[in-house]
């Protein structure tokens, strides 16, 4: 079994906001266009053109909704490997291929030692993992960690695929371990949750709550209802003044 | 250890590969949006393509479509070479031909309609982005039969906005997403525009503005929003006369705003029952005039310092009797039938939230004004120190349009919008250059009788605007002179024409038999047309007498197998936008932001493999071998040697006017106008493909009525003069067409026309029930149904991107859970949904966040087998269906019998959410697939086999490896 890093230098991670994802998909397939011929590449499509297609994704958009009547939300939620600080996806791995990094955190897959058991994905309890059958290896979001360190790249583009391209801005990048930083503070400010923390896997990547919906006009300051400025024949008695062009 | 287990070594990543070994910029062409792209290149190969940063239009971001780019670019559904059918029309039997015997066929059917009627070419274009040539091809060619997919898309948007404030929702204008604090979405199908909404929505929730989306249907971008109205299809434009009822009756109205910038102070002629009723009173020279409250008597309301009065009743000189059209719209919206609880019901949407919404934009509107402290200068010459903001913004598109009272809707959200004094405002709705134009814009459509003769262009462009029933397209009868009937009594402000009704009159010979349907990127046999099945059978149907096609030829440009390349004689492949050279044209359709306009190009960043050109070329070329006037020189040879990009950097539509505004003249200094710069693309290339060019603060609004932009918009020819703008709320181009209904002027409607005239020209937003709702039964048809493309697939071509399609490849009718209980449906049940004209069968899926009495879809999933070359048993086909089936492009018949296109009686708009229906569950023995089922269609020769795995990108690895 795979042992983890007893702590990393960085808490690199995701965070994502709930409240202004509208579930476009373009961090999914910006996602396989780097990633594809990126550092696990590729990410295999089977059957790319008939029934039963198949691919490799290591990130994914689920849209959904939540109660019901007047309360019920639609749910548009993005979700990619989490990088936890306690991952059983590493711990389980017999032959050291699945590892995270201690310099950032980073959850990786080692293909070159990965022998296809599968082990890390039934340990895996957000279903981030990917298993390539054309390849017989496990692979999986690496926080494009060809990206955000690439020197070959302006620096403005040194974060991962799907932050770059999210329409919405939706998605952010940055230093989880670090409380000053911009993702720390928009977590500590949003209250950033983490996924199904009772598991125990202490997620990196962190979710924004939607903000409170305001549907009543207390909650931005007007009135219920405007009050009429006059009635009956006078009703346009306001508009009778002298107005300038 | 660090990490790694019992095998040891650690892994070693290259954190710093090189992408590519170049880096191009061109403009993406996955949907309308035409965002700014950065491709990188490996050995050739594209190996990723990402936003442009300093692109105007998308600052970096770009959508899932345009992320899949390198799908659409190498997918085994596109084109090789010029196909000629062999076998039956729709059969998919072809043979492959050189470029030369295809472009002289082409040649040789067009030559011989040109010398003769050249009304019998109909030249229609689909995703055109390059209307700015296809239609001066039209006109230089004589055919008044040429337009464009905004018929069947927007053009009551587009028609809405040109005839009422002088821009429009999206193209022509957009949100202040930067300082709106309350902003309203109505009716968008996850549609136009993509990233700008994403973008936009982005930044103005995280700056705590308030968002209220307004649609049957709660997706995407209304599933963020702070309240969600969940209105009844085709009621919007009555839920907003409640607001404007609301907003009159606490006189929460912006009067400053409305005596400076809008015709509602003119003086309206009161004379019922003769041809000047309901006109605007003018003086000799023509100006409208207002009644100015100091002076006592009537003055020019286009003059600065008058005091205009905006109700009473006046008597003009000559003793007729006027009053402010403003008085007019007031009393018809104070009417107690536009009260919110007189709407309740009917709009689906609770009095109380109408109320309140009302009073949310007034306080907004007026108690949270934004000051800019900008100096400007107004058209009258006055300065102002700064610059008041409504910070209420609007958005609305085709849940709007695609009514049949989607041009009135339109016009009405306008009007609320100018009450507000939120148009072209900090924080309101903004213009983006080259409009505002006046209203309408001065173009208009040529084709009259005595306009098209034989081998002889157009006076001018096919597509305009009419100022009145002079201006219309018909024959000394009153029938129509266009195929399809734009600009007739049946559709007299069509701005984009009707192409939904081009094939089913082409093959009625209704109003004339043609020869040639020419067609590029439209896929008239599938998802663009309504009838779908009706219109195949029209496509292939030939005269009894004679057996030949009722529609002789048809030729077809596209880069991909869609299910249209079956019903073309002659197919002309086009390249993929990769390969292209292109032009996002200021005289086209523009990519301009509030702030400045912009154009853009395309070039070539990875050559065809494959032998096929670009449609652009194609035309041109044609247009050398016709000899069309523009395209050829004195001596008959090609104007335009060095094909579409020697056309885009040289051809003039006006001295210094072409296609794209930078680097022109002849050393490349100047912008807007200059001569031709031979060196111009090369500039456009250096500059990562656009042009942009930025106001200073102190045009950047009151665009419509600030001196100094409007100077500088008529010296880069946006605008004929740097006169005001001024916007109209009163039409009074409607109000000319309902006199001549009322038997008044030379050229008045038939007889039959006449109540449907008078009806619809209302100068003032009117609300009716839609069409199709109003003429079936409701208890058989109690359903709306619509549909929206997926954010993904919006306004994309196809459905073979081997990325997209594992997003979505099959669609469902999403059905409000209680409604679906009451009729007996369980999730996942496979149901027959019914019209008045034909059935689908699909499978539900069952939602809370629809209107209860509304159903939809997601448009244009389903694909014919076979076609796009995907497997014949792909889920596109099998589980997939288009709702376009059960839609009909004819209303139900009239007493008489007649039937009219199912579209909005004043632009022609398609009215496809006007669609009423029934949904019953199926038999369990039909559960399974979807129906109806077409023959699968046969793959054109040439084209590969598909790929059973695709390990795509795999090349780039190895390269960096062995590297």
């Amino acid at each position: 079994m795979t042992t983890l890093p007893a702590a990393t230098q960085k808490k690199l991670g995701l965070v994502i906001d709930l409240d202004i994802c509208v579930g476009c998909h373009a961090c999914v397939t910006n996602c396989k266009e780097w990633n594809t011929g990126g550092h696990m590449a590729p990410l295999t499509d089977l059957k790319p053109y008939g029934a039963g297609v198949d691919g490799v994704w290591f990130n994914r958009v689920h849209t959904f909704e939540v109660s019901v009547g007047d309360d019920c939300r639609t749910v548009h939620f993005p979700k990619s490997c989490l990088h936890c600080e306690t991952p059983a996806c590493v711990t389980v791995c017999p032959t050291g291929a699945s590892y995270k990094r201690s310099e950032d955190g980073i959850v990786l897959v080692d293909e070159s030692k990965c022998i296809g058991c599968k082990l890390c994905s039934w340990a895996c309890p957000y279903g981030a993992r990917e298993f390539d059958t054309d390849a017989g290896v496990m692979k999986k979001c690496t926080l494009c960690i060809d990206r955000i360190y690439n020197e070959n790249l302006d620096e403005v583009d040194r974060v991962p695929a799907c932050v770059a391209t999210c329409p919405a801005g939706a998605r952010h990048f940055g230093d989880l371990g670090d409380p000053t930083s911009p993702v720390s503070r928009l977590v500590q400010e949003r209250g950033g949750y983490d996924l199904m923390p009772e598991i125990g896997y202490k997620p990196t990547n962190k979710y924004l709550p939607p903000r409170p919906r305001r549907t009543r006009s207390q909650q931005i300051g007007a009135p219920e209802v405007l009050e009429p400025a006059g009635n009956g024949d006078r009703l346009l008695q306001w508009v009778d003044k002298l107005l300038s062009r | 250890m660090a990490h790694g287990g019992p095998a040891g070594e650690e892994e070693v990543i290259d954190t710093s590969p090189v992408v590519g070994d170049e880096v191009k910029y061109t403009t993406c062409y996955m949907c309308a949006c035409r965002c700014g792209i950065k491709v990188y290149l490996r050995d050739g190969k594209v190996r990723y393509i990402q936003g442009n940063r300093e692109h105007p239009v998308n600052r970096g971001v770009l959508c899932a479509k345009g992320s899949s780019g390198i799908m659409q670019h190498y997918s085994p559904a596109r084109l090789r070479k010029p196909l000629k059918r062999v076998g039956e029309r729709g059969k998919g039997e072809f043979v492959e031909i050189e470029w030369e015997e295809a472009l002289s066929l082409a040649a040789e059917w067009l030559g011989e309609i040109r010398r003769t009627d050249p009304r019998r070419l109909a030249f229609f274009t689909g995703r055109d982005q390059s209307q700015s040539l296809t239609g001066w091809w039209a006109t230089q060619f004589g055919t008044p039969n040429y337009a464009a997919h905004g018929g069947f898309c927007s053009v009551n948007m587009a028609a809405g906005g040109l005839y009422s404030v002088g821009g429009s929702f999206w193209e022509f204008g957009e949100p202040d997403w930067k300082r709106t604090k309350y902003f309203m979405m109505f009716g968008v199908t996850e549609d136009h525009d993509s990233n700008p909404i994403k973008i936009g929505l982005g930044h103005l929730k995280t700056r705590g503005a308030k968002f209220v989306s307004v649609n049957p249907v709660k997706t995407g971008y209304s599933a963020i929003a702070d309240e969600w109205v969940g209105i009844r299809p085709g009621t919007d434009g009555l839920f907003v006369m409640a607001l404007i009822h609301e907003l009159l009756k606490a006189g929460k109205v912006d009067l400053d705003y409305l005596v400076r910038y809008t015709n509602l102070p003119w003086l309206v002629i009161q004379a019922p029952g003769t041809e000047d009723d309901g006109l605007f009173a003018r003086d000799e020279a023509g100006n409208p005039l207002c009644w100015d409250g100091e002076k006592q008597a009537p003055v020019s309301a286009l003059l600065p310092e008058v005091k205009p009065a905006l109700v009473g009743d006046f008597t003009l000189p000559d003793g007729r009797a006027a009053t402010p059209a403003f008085r007019l719209m007031a009393e018809r919206y104070l009417d107690p039938r536009y009260a919110p609880e007189r709407v309740a019901s009917t709009t689906g949407v609770p009095a109380d939230t109408i109320r309140r919404i009302a009073a949310e934009l007034a306080h907004v509107a007026f108690e949270e004004e934004i000051v800019l402290n900008v100096p400007w200068t107004d058209w009258a010459g006055r300065r102002h120190s700064k610059m008041i903001g409504r910070p209420v913004a609007m958005h609305a598109m085709r849940g709007i349009s695609a009514h049949s009272n989607g041009f009135h809707t339109c016009r009405a959200i306008h009007t609320l919008q100018v009450l507000l004094g939120s148009i072209e405002v900090p924080g309101g709705f903004r213009y983006k250059p080259p409009f505002p134009k006046p209203v309408p814009p001065a173009q208009k459509p040529a084709g009259k009788v005595g306009e098209v003769r034989p081998d002889t262009p157009l006076p001018g462009p096919p597509l305009g605007f009419p100022m009145g029933p002079e201006d219309l397209l018909i024959e000394a009868d009153g029938r129509a002179r266009r195929i399809d009937k734009a600009y007739s009594w049946e559709a007299p402000l069509a701005s984009h024409g009707l192409m939904h009704m081009v094939i089913t009159n082409a093959w009625k010979g209704d109003p004339y038999r043609i020869d040639t349907l020419f067609l590029y990127m439209a896929n008239m046999s599938w998802n663009s047309s309504m009838n779908t099945a009706g219109v195949m059978s029209m496509l292939t149907d030939k005269c009894p007498n004679s057996g030949k096609s009722k529609i002789p030829h048809i030729i077809y440009s596209d880069a991909y197998f869609s299910e249209m390349v079956a019903y073309a004689d002659l197919v002309l492949p086009d390249t993929t936008y990769l390969e292209r050279w292109d032009c996002i044209s200021l005289l086209d359709r523009p990519i301009c932001h509030a702030d400045g306009p912009a154009d853009a190009i395309r070039h070539p960043v990875v050559a065809p493999d494959r032998d096929v050109r670009s449609f652009q070329e194609v035309l041109l070329d044609l247009g050398a071998r016709l000899g069309l006037p523009g395209m050829v020189d004195a001596d008959g040879g090609p104007k335009y040697p060095g094909g579409y990009p020697d056309y885009l950097a040289n051809h003039e539509r006006a001295p210094g006017l072409g296609p794209l505004a930078g680097w022109r003249g002849v050393d490349g200094r100047k912008h807007g106008r200059g001569e031709p710069n031979p060196d111009q693309l090369q500039r456009y290339v250096e500059h990562q493909s656009f042009w942009h060019y930025e106001l200073p603060d102190g045009q950047k609004y009151y665009k419509m009525a600030n001196k100094d932009y409007l100077e500088y918009a008529t010296t880069m020819g946006f605008i004929g003069k740097p006169d005001q703008i001024v916007m109209h709320v009163y039409s009074e181009v409607l109000q000319k067409f309902r006199n001549a209904a009322r038997g008044h002027g030379t050229i008045q409607p038939p007889d039959s026309e006449r109540a449907r005239i008078e009806a619809y020209f209302d100068p003032l937003p009117i609300w009716y029930v839609p069409f199709e709702e109003a003429a079936v039964d409701a208890r058989s048809f109690p359903l709306h149904a619509l549909t929206q493309r997926p954010m993904f697939m919006y306004h994309s071509w196809g459905s073979q991107n081997a990325w997209l399609r594992q997003i979505m490849n099959r669609n469902r009718l999403y059905m409000h859970r209680a409604k679906a209980a009451s009729l007996g449906i369980a999730d996942g049940d496979w149901v027959w949904v019914t019209s008045h004209h034909s059935r689908v069968k699909c499978q539900v899926k069952l939602v809370e966040g629809v209107n209860v009495d509304t159903v939809w879809t997601w448009n244009a999933i389903g694909k014919r087998s076979g076609a796009w070359a995907l497997d014949p048993d792909a889920p596109e086909a099998k589980q997939g269906f288009l709702l376009n089936h059960v839609i009909s492009e004819l209303l139900p018949p009239r007493e008489d019998g007649f039937r009219y296109s199912n579209s909005d009686p004043v632009t022609g708009q398609a009215a496809w959410f006007d669609l009423k229906v029934r949904v019953e569950r199926c038999a369990d023995a039909e559960f399974g697939e979807t129906a109806p089922q077409f023959p699968t269609l046969r793959k054109p020769p040439g084209l590969p086999d598909t790929p059973k795995v695709s390990r795509f990108g795999a090349e780039f690895r190895k390269a960096r490896t062995a590297g």
